[in-house]
């Protein structure tokens, strides 16, 4: 293994925490907006940390340059969505969570 | 290391098959389609597995996006009464089988039916492949794909186009587009993402239309990805010129079939078969081809999301017909 496989296979383990707690917060969190937050602040972690793993796999700069770009884009569409998703719930009357 | 990607493959295998099953025997309608979308992804990357990525990028974009968009919609139009399957409707074989039955016998059996398959399949592939290898300089492009796309069948090609147009024409018989994202003002954040957006999604589909030539991509992945910076754009808030709902739209939407019969009809004038391009002439004539389909199929799908044939020009206040635009 060079020095480039190890940096990328510690990344891509590193990423999987991430997307196991996005998973589980979707499944376990009592309400929508919180498992939306689970679900969008975890993904873009861990995709995060999937393109810094595959940017050490590039070939060249173009190749970098597209895995940050969709990182990029994914980050921008990710939150967007969470928002409409929260901002259709709101304006249907879905409830917050609370402890009682 | 081969251990670990046949892992991999059994894997997407069961979970496509369970995938299949659970959209299928989904008794709420809106969870069969996300399902069915999250089925369509993992398809794309089974064909990404099986090597064929022009097969993987075309379902991604159109098996998944595009028709998950439209059965969306469909959904939104149905009404929440229709949207569960509760209502007296008979149980579908699929519906009576137990997981244990499934997990149990017919997910190993499709599975390994499969693996025999792909076996076979790397026996066989390579078929027709050194014939259209062989033919690749005299085509007017790099990839072997769009060769066999748009010269050596593009008769299949022109048909395809036909079946879109058709498509299109039979949901504008079916009913008149509504306002389909317009029940209140978009959300200020959504029209900074669908500027921000568009003129992305229009480079990338150029980008993916020329890498046809040499690489995996082409006009109905781009046209694909147009028409999502399309359906983006009405979701912003933007629409149509009411001046652009009649002729305009119209040849829009059917210029990308017309480009064809018109160069068939060219080639058959010039004393050769119907789409036998002249050799020097290929290259020019496939990307004029791929340029239009682009445009037209962006067109298309896009107003077939739209879900009805436009307003009369008289009647246009409310509506919201696809945008389109001839940056591409």
């Amino acid at each position: 293994m060079t020095v480039t496989e190890i940096i990328t296979t510690m990344l891509l383990l590193a990423s999987l925490p991430f997307f196991l707690a996005g998973t589980l917060g979707l499944l376990r969190f009592p309400d929508l907006y919180c498992r939306l937050h689970a679900l969008t602040k975890a993904d873009n972690l861990g995709l995060g940390l999937v393109v810094l793993a595959l940017i050490f796999q590039a070939d060249n700069v173009q190749q970098i340059i597209r895995l940050l770009l969709t990182w990029l884009l994914v980050l921008i569409a990710g939150a967007t969505v969470a928002h409409l998703i929260a901002r259709k719930a709101r304006g249907d009357g879905h409830k917050h969570w609370s402890r009682q | 290391m081969i251990d670990l990607v046949l892992a991999f493959d059994l894997i997407l295998m069961t979970t496509l098959i369970s995938l299949a099953w659970l959209l299928l025997a989904s008794r709420d309608l809106f969870r069969a389609v996300v399902l069915f979308i999250a089925f369509g992804l993992l398809l794309a990357l089974a064909w990404t597995r099986l090597g064929a990525v022009d097969v993987a990028l075309a379902e991604a974009a159109i098996g998944a996006g595009i028709t998950g968009t439209l059965l969306l919609v469909g959904l939104g139009k149905l009404g929440s009464a229709e949207r569960c399957r509760r209502t007296p409707r008979p149980t579908t074989f699929l519906q009576r089988l137990t997981p244990a039955v499934l997990i149990g016998i017919i997910i190993p059996s499709v599975t390994i039916i499969l693996l025999l398959e792909l076996r076979q399949l790397q026996i066989v592939s390579s078929g027709q492949q050194g014939l259209v290898l062989s033919l690749l300089d005299i085509s007017g492009t790099d990839h072997p794909v769009t060769a066999v796309l748009l010269n050596f069948r593009a008769w299949d090609t022109l048909l395809e186009k036909g079946v879109l147009l058709l498509a299109l024409v039979s949901i504008w018989s079916l009913d008149q587009a509504r306002p389909l994202f317009h029940q209140e003002a978009p959300s200020p954040v959504l029209k900074g993402l669908s500027q921000l957006y568009l003129p992305i999604l229009v480079i990338v589909s150029g980008a993916l239309l020329w890498q046809g030539g040499y690489a995996p991509g082409g006009a109905f992945q781009a046209g694909a990805l147009l028409s999502a910076g399309i359906l983006l754009a009405i979701l912003g808030g933007r629409s149509l010129l009411p001046a652009w709902y009649g002729m305009p739209l119209r040849l829009l939407a059917g210029c990308g079939l017309l480009i064809f019969i018109l160069i068939a009809a060219a080639t058959l004038l010039a004393g050769n078969l119907p789409l036998q391009y002249p050799q020097e002439l290929a290259g020019a004539l496939i990307l004029l081809i791929e340029i239009v389909a682009t445009v037209s199929i962006a067109v298309i799908l896009a107003a077939a999301v739209a879900g009805g044939h436009p307003a009369e020009i008289s009647a246009t206040e409310q509506q919201q017909p696809p945008s389109s635009e001839g940056t591409s």
